[in-house]
């Protein structure tokens, strides 16, 4: 495989995971997640008896795609525990996708709560894939707690307001030892290609894709936005100048 | 007796295990997970946890999000 994206050993092709959350149905989610050529997919848990059912499971096994549960919802370290264990009793897998959040209006994740609920699930022998704040300290205490990666936020989740503080990124890739992915706020496909030339190691959205008004044809752009942006960042970009510095010869 | 099963009231033979439960509501035992009282039970242990009066039952499955 070339230039894969590894995660706790774990080696993925596609550097584009798309979260299957704000589809209208499974027939839309099925082709966008095609379309996105994604290996990873992030699901919530929750009571059987509400809206969505199990189907979209079986669209996941048959897809073949890798299923990241969440633990979208929990306001706390305990619920969030809970949630992730109630996820690898449904579904068999010990990765999660750790998130912990302080209100409904911002979304935004609650350090304390979440670095709290980390030690406790890597204890537990879970792999764990924190949605952080774009804060470089708490991405440090997160690798050092035995997060898996660093899912730092570009804004809030649904917002598409794209990378906020691109020089946050920036830092914590610049001394992360596990892959950053840059999780919540993708509004377009700039927005995916800037985080990977800042030099995140994979994007993870969804409502940009789901809830765009052709998600097949956002899903495609994304995974080239994705594609372009790693090979801008491989490639090495021209320093930015203040003045003209002619491209033709001056005579 | 009566159990709460995600937040409603239901009445369940005495002696019911969580099996009996799952079996009574037509669900099948894979991509589901069950919590009794906040404490995950495990499939293997289904058969062999007896609810007990004014029990909280949580059984949960994965849908669409994130």
């Amino acid at each position: 495989m070339d230039d894969p994206l590894v995660i706790a050993g774990r080696e993925y092709s596609s550097r584009l995971i798309t979260g299957t959350g704000g589809a209208s149905n499974l027939a839309v989610l099925e082709r966008a997640l095609v379309a996105s050529g994604t290996e990873l997919t992030t699901v919530s848990i929750r009571r059987v008896d509400v809206e969505g059912g199990t189907g979209v499971l079986d669209l996941l096994r048959r897809l073949k795609i890798d299923i990241l549960p969440n633990t979208a919802g929990c306001r706390t370290a305990a619920a969030a525990v809970l949630t992730a264990r109630m996820a690898r009793e449904a579904l068999g897998t010990d990765w999660v996708k750790l998130e912990v959040v302080a209100d409904d209006r911002t979304l935004l994740p609650d350090p304390v709560e979440l670095l709290d609920a980390a030690h406790t699930l890597v204890d537990d022998g879970f792999t764990v894939l924190p949605y952080t704040n774009d804060d470089p300290v708490l991405a440090l205490r997160l690798e050092e707690a035995g997060c898996a990666a660093v899912m730092p936020l570009g804004s809030p989740i649904g917002t598409g307001l794209g990378i906020r503080n691109p020089h946050n990124i920036e830092l914590i890739v610049a001394r992360a030892g596990v892959p950053v992915i840059l999780d919540a706020g993708i509004g377009t496909a700039s927005d995916a290609a800037l985080a990977m030339e800042l030099g995140c190691s994979a994007v993870l959205l969804a409502t940009s894709v789901t809830r765009a008004a052709d998600p097949e044809k956002m899903a495609a752009a994304m995974r080239h936005a994705v594609a372009g942006g790693r090979l801008a960042r491989a490639a090495g970009r021209v320093p930015q100048r203040f003045w003209a510095q002619a491209s033709s010869p001056p005579r | 007796m009566n159990v709460t099963v995600n937040g409603e009231s239901r009445e369940v033979a005495d002696g019911a295990t969580v099996a009996d439960l799952l079996a009574e509501l037509g669900l099948p035992a894979s991509g589901i997970a069950v919590a009794v009282d906040g404490e995950v039970v495990t499939r293997a242990w289904h058969a062999r946890t007896v609810l007990t009066d004014a029990a909280g039952v949580e059984i949960l499955t994965a849908v669409q999000g994130g």
